[in-house]
C-alpha cells in the first residue's frame, strides 16, 4: 500500500514536473513561450550557403606568392614570374627561375616560413611549384567555413531577426545553414549575407581613364607585373565607368576596421565612416604618409567605390563616399563591420513560407492533433470500457511528457514533429492494448483481476522494450541523418517512444493498481 | 468487447498466396518506376516550388496559361482545398545551373509571368529553390538512413530472438518499403523530405508489429514443445490477432486524422503513412513469419526439417541423440 502512494506521488511529481516545464507554452506579454515554433510553422526564410573554400585556398596562396616576390625583389633577383591561377588555387607556380640564381632562389625560398611550413616544393624545369599540403588546405578550409559561419551570425544578428539559427549543415563541411524566422523577402537577406565586404585601399598608379585599352595603351595592352585594373561607376559623369590600375595587393584591407558607421560626406550625402584598429592606423598612416598628393582608391568587392586624393597622413578615420542612398550606406557599414567573409557565399537551397501558410499549418497540424486523440479515445472507451480511461490518461500523459522533454532540450517544434505527435498518440495506444489484450487473456484463463493486471504487464514489459528500442533505433538513425523537418519528427518520435515506456508500463500500471486496491476482494474488472 | 478472440485461423497456409499477391503489387511498382523512372520530388532531384494564393478565384487552367512562357516542364496543381485560391507550380532543376544567385532564376520568373498576366491580387505563400548539390547529397543521406535503420534493427532481433526471425523481419519491411513504394508511384506521389521519413517510420512500425508476435512465438515455444514451428508461429498470431488488429486499426485513425486535417504540406507523409500501416499488419501477419519459417527450415537442412524430426522425436518420447535443448529450439534453428 506505501509501496503505491510512492507511485502515485512520483506520477503527480512528474506531472506538475513536466506543467511547469512548458508554462507558458505559447508567447505571452511578459514571458516567451516554452515551445519554440520551427520555420514552417512561424514562417520565415532558410537558406542553405556553401563557402567557396576554394577562394581562401587562392587567397593564401597568394599572398604567400606576393611574400616570395618581395623577398625576390628585396635580394634583387629579376627574372622569375610568380602566378596562381583560380583553377588550381593550391598552387604557386613559379617560372623562369635563371640557371646562376638557382641556388639563391631555392635559399630564398627555404626562409620564407610559409612556403616551408605549408607547402610542398617540386622543382622542374626552369621553375618550381610549391603546392600547398592536403593536411593545410583541410585545415584552411575548415578554418574559412568556421570563419564565414561567424561573419554570416554577426551579420544576421545585426539584421535584427529575433531567433536567428546560423549553423553548419551536411555532412560535405562546406555548407551552412541559416533560419530567418518572420523574415518573408529574403532577397534582401541575401545580398545582406553573401556579399564578401572585401574593402581594400589602393594608391592608383594610373587612370582614371575611360576604357581599359586607354588605361594600358603606355604598357602595350598588358598590365604591369603585379599590377590589376579595377574598375568603378565614374562618380561626375553618370552612367559611364572609370578604369584604374592599382597594385594586386592592397596595404590596407577591412581587416585593419575596427568600426564602420553611416555618416555623411561633405555635401551632406550619405557616406560611410570607418575607422581604423590601432595595426591598422599605423599601415594607415604609412600608406597615406608615403604618398600625399596621390589619388587612393577604397575598393569593396573589386569594384572602386571612392577616388579621392590624400591631403595630408591619416592615421584613424576615414570615409567612403560617392552616389550611395541611405540603405546603401546602412548595408554597406553593416557589412564592413561583421568583416569581410573569407571566401564567397553561394546559395545551395532557399525556402520561404509565408506566415499565412503557417498559421494554416498550425491550425491544421492542431485539428489533426486534436482529432486523432479524440477518435483514439473514443474507441478505447467503447472498447476498453472504464479500463480505456486508464489508457487515455497514460496517451494524454505521455504527450505532456513529450512537450516537457521537447522544451528542455530546446527542441523545436516542427509540422514533421507534429506527425510525430500523432504517431506518438498511436504508439501510445499500442503499448495499451498489448498490455489489456493480455490482461483479458489472464482473465478468460481464470485468473483474478489482480493476479491477471500483474501477469499481463510482466509478460508485456520485455515485449514493450524490445518493440521500442527497435524503433528508437529507427528514429536515432532519422536523427542523425535528417536534416531539418526530419530532425523534428525523429526528435518528437525519440522523445514520445522514451516517455510511452514510462507511461504505458508504469503510470497505466499504477492506475489498476490503485483502482483495485479500493476494493476489498475485487472479482471483476471493467475492461 | 471482444473481437477476434479464440481464432484459429490458419495464416500460414495462405502464405504462398499473400506472397504472391506481394510479388504483384510490387512488379508493378516496380514496372512503373522503370517506365517512368523514381518520382523524385525536388528535395531530392533540385527544382523549384512556388506557391502562390489568389485573393480571387483563380483556376489552375489560368495559371497555366499565364506561366506558359517560363520554359521548362511546368507543372501546375491545386494546393489545400479549392476556397483557399491557392496554386503550386513545380519547376525541374534547368540543367547547367548549380547553385548561387541563378539558382532562384525560375522562381522569379513565375512571379513575374504571374504578376504580368493580371490575374488579381495576390501572394506569393511558399517558395522552395533547391540546388541539385543538396538533392544529391539528400538522396544518398536518405538511402543510407534507411539502410542502417534496418540494419540496426536486424541486429536488435538477431540479438534478443534468433537470426531467423530477423531475417522474416527484415523481409517483412524491405516488403512494406516496397509495396508503398509502388502505391505513391500508383497514386502520383512524389518523394520529398517528409515521404522518406514516413517510410522510415513504417520500418519501425512494421518491426514494431512483427516483434509482437515473435515475442508469443518464443513464450509458447516454451508451453507448446510438442507442436511443430509452423503450429506454434500460426497460434500465436492468432492469439495476437486481436491486438495487431486493435493497434493498427486506432494507429490508422490518428493518421486517417493527419490525411485529413494535417494540410497539404503533410498529405504525401500521412498517405504513405495510411498505406505502411496497412501493409505493415498485412506483413505482420503473412509475410514475417512465413519467412521466418522457412528460413528456419533451411537452416535445419530439407528434406523433413527439423521441426518434424523433433516433433516425431518428441511423440515417441525418445530425443534424438545428441539434441539435448529443447525440441522447440531445435526446430527454429
Amino acid at each position: 500500500m506505501k509501496n503505491l502512494k510512492w507511485k502515485l506521488l512520483t506520477i503527480v511529481g512528474v506531472i506538475v514536473f513536466a506543467a511547469a516545464m512548458i508554462y507558458p507554452p505559447v508567447d505571452t506579454p511578459s514571458r516567451k513561450g516554452r515551445i519554440s515554433l520551427g520555420l514552417d510553422l512561424k514562417g520565415g526564410v532558410q537558406l542553405v550557403l556553401r563557402v567557396k573554400t576554394d577562394e581562401a585556398l587562392q587567397y593564401t596562396s597568394e599572398d604567400a606568392a606576393e611574400r616570395l616576390r618581395l623577398a625576390l625583389r628585396e635580394k634583387n633577383i629579376a627574372g622569375p614570374t610568380i602566378t596562381v591561377s583560380a583553377s588550381a588555387p593550391t598552387r604557386i607556380a613559379v617560372a623562369g627561375v635563371p640557371q646562376p640564381m638557382d641556388s639563391a632562389f631555392r635559399a630564398l625560398a627555404d626562409a620564407q616560413p610559409e612556403l616551408v611550413a605549408q607547402y610542398a616544393r617540386n622543382p622542374a624545369a626552369g621553375g618550381y611549384t610549391f603546392d600547398l599540403k592536403p593536411n593545410v588546405a583541410q585545415i584552411l578550409r575548415s578554418q574559412a567555413v568556421a570563419q564565414a559561419l561567424q561573419t554570416v551570425e554577426r551579420r544576421v544578428n545585426a539584421l535584427g531577426v529575433s531567433e536567428p539559427i546560423v549553423a553548419p549543415y551536411g555532412t560535405a563541411g562546406d555548407q551552412i545553414l541559416v533560419q530567418l524566422p518572420g523574415v518573408n523577402d529574403p532577397d534582401q537577406v541575401k545580398r545582406l549575407i553573401g556579399t564578401t565586404a572585401l574593402l581594400e585601399l589602393k594608391i592608383v598608379e594610373a587612370g582614371p581613364a575611360a576604357s581599359q585599352e586607354a588605361l594600358l595603351q603606355s604598357t602595350g595592352g598588358v598590365a604591369p607585373p603585379e599590377m590589376e585594373v579595377v574598375s568603378g561607376a565614374d562618380k561626375t559623369n553618370p552612367g559611364s565607368i572609370s578604369y584604374y590600375l592599382v597594385r594586386q595587393v592592397a596595404p590596407v584591407t577591412g581587416r585593419d576596421l575596427s568600426n564602420a558607421r553611416a555618416s555623411v560626406d561633405e555635401n551632406n550625402l550619405p557616406a560611410v565612416g570607418f575607422s581604423m584598429n590601432r595595426a591598422g592606423a599605423i599601415k594607415f598612416g604609412n600608406l597615406t604618409g608615403q604618398n600625399i598628393g596621390k589619388p587612393m582608391a577604397v575598393i569593396l568587392d573589386g569594384r572602386v567605390e571612392t577616388v579621392a586624393t590624400i591631403q595630408g597622413r591619416i592615421t584613424d578615420n576615414g570615409q567612403i563616399f560617392g552616389n550611395f542612398t541611405t540603405q546603401d550606406v546602412a548595408d554597406m557599414s553593416l557589412m564592413l563591420r561583421s568583416g569581410a567573409l573569407p571566401a564567397g557565399l553561394t546559395y545551395l537551397e532557399e525556402r520561404t513560407v509565408g506566415p499565412t501558410l503557417g498559421a494554416d499549418s498550425i491550425r491544421a497540424g492542431l485539428t489533426a492533433s486534436l482529432g486523432g486523440l479524440l477518435l483514439v479515445a473514443i474507441f478505447m472507451l467503447v472498447y476498453y470500457k472504464l479500463s480505456g480511461t486508464n489508457a487515455i490518461l497514460s496517451i494524454v500523459l505521455n504527450l505532456l511528457i513529450l512537450l516537457a522533454f521537447m522544451s528542455m532540450a530546446g527542441a523545436v517544434m516542427t509540422l514533421p514533429g507534429v506527425a510525430g505527435f500523432i504517431l506518438t498518440i498511436g504508439m501510445g495506444v499500442d503499448s495499451n492494448v498489448l498490455i489489456f489484450e493480455r490482461i483479458k487473456e489472464e482473465l478468460a484463463a481464470g485468473k483474478g483481476p489482480r493476479a491477471a493486471v500483474a501477469a499481463g504487464f510482466d509478460r508485456v514489459f520485455w515485449t514493450i522494450v524490445d518493440t521500442h528500442i527497435a524503433s528508437l533505433v529507427a528514429a536515432a538513425f532519422l536523427f542523425q541523418f535528417g536534416t531539418g523537418p526530419i530532425r523534428g519528427f525523429a526528435t518528437t518520435l525519440f522523445f514520445g517512444l522514451l516517455s510511452n515506456v514510462f507511461t504505458a508500463v508504469f503510470v497505466s500500471r499504477t492506475l489498476f493498481e490503485f483502482i483495485l486496491s479500493r476494493r476489498e476482494q475485487p472479482q471483476s474488472l471493467s475492461i | 468487447m471482444q473481437i477476434f478472440s479464440n481464432t484459429h485461423y490458419d495464416f500460414i497456409k495462405w502464405r504462398w498466396h499473400a506472397i504472391a499477391l506481394s510479388a504483384l503489387v510490387i512488379l508493378a511498382g516496380a514496372g512503373m518506376i522503370v517506365q517512368r523512372g523514381l518520382p523524385l520530388g525536388i528535395d531530392f532531384s533540385g527544382g523549384t516550388i512556388v506557391v502562390f494564393k489568389f485573393q480571387n478565384a483563380v483556376g489552375e487552367d489560368a495559371v497555366r496559361k499565364a506561366i506558359a512562357g517560363v520554359p521548362g516542364e511546368k507543372a501546375v496543381q491545386q494546393y489545400g482545398k479549392l476556397e483557399e485560391h491557392s496554386v503550386l507550380v513545380r519547376l525541374p532543376q534547368p540543367p547547367g545551373i548549380e547553385e548561387g544567385f541563378s539558382l532562384e532564376k525560375d522562381a522569379k520568373a513565375l512571379n513575374d509571368a504571374v504578376k504580368a498576366a493580371n490575374l488579381g491580387p495576390f501572394q506569393e505563400i511558399s517558395r522552395e529553390v533547391v540546388g541539385p548539390a543538396i538533392g544529391k547529397d539528400l538522396q544518398r543521406k536518405g538511402l543510407w538512413a534507411t539502410l542502417l535503420s534496418i540494419l540496426g534493427i536486424t541486429a536488435y532481433i538477431a540479438l534478443r530472438f534468433r537470426l531467423t526471425f530477423a531475417i522474416g523481419a527484415i523481409a517483412a519491411t524491405f516488403h512494406d518499403i516496397l509495396v508503398t513504394l509502388a502505391f505513391l508511384v500508383f497514386f502520383g506521389y512524389d518523394l520529398s523530405l517528409n515521404v522518406i521519413a514516413a517510410l522510415l517510420t513504417i520500418t519501425g512500425y512494421s518491426v514494431n508489429d512483427t516483434i509482437v508476435i515473435f515475442d508469443r512465438v518464443r513464450e509458447n515455444m516454451h508451453t507448446m514443445r510438442r507442436d511443430d514451428l509452423e503450429k506454434v508461429v500460426n497460434h500465436s498470431i492468432n492469439q495476437t490477432l486481436g491486438r495487431t488488429l486493435i493497434t493498427a486499426g486506432t494507429t490508422f485513425l490518428s493518421v486517417l486524422a493527419l490525411y485529413l486535417f494535417g494540410g497539404e504540406v503533410l498529405e504525401g507523409f500521412a498517405f504513405t503513412m495510411l498505406v505502411g500501416i496497412i501493409s505493415g499488419t498485412y506483413s505482420t501477419i503473412f509475410i514475417a513469419a512465413a519467412v521466418a519459417i522457412l528460413m528456419s527450415k533451411r537452416a535445419a537442412g530439407p528434406p523433413a526439417g527439423a521441426a518434424a524430426v523433433a516433433a516425431q522425436a518428441a511423440r515417441t518420447g525418445r530425443p534424438p541423440a545428441g539434441k539435448k535443448t529443447a525440441t522447440g529450439k531445435v526446430s527454429a534453428r
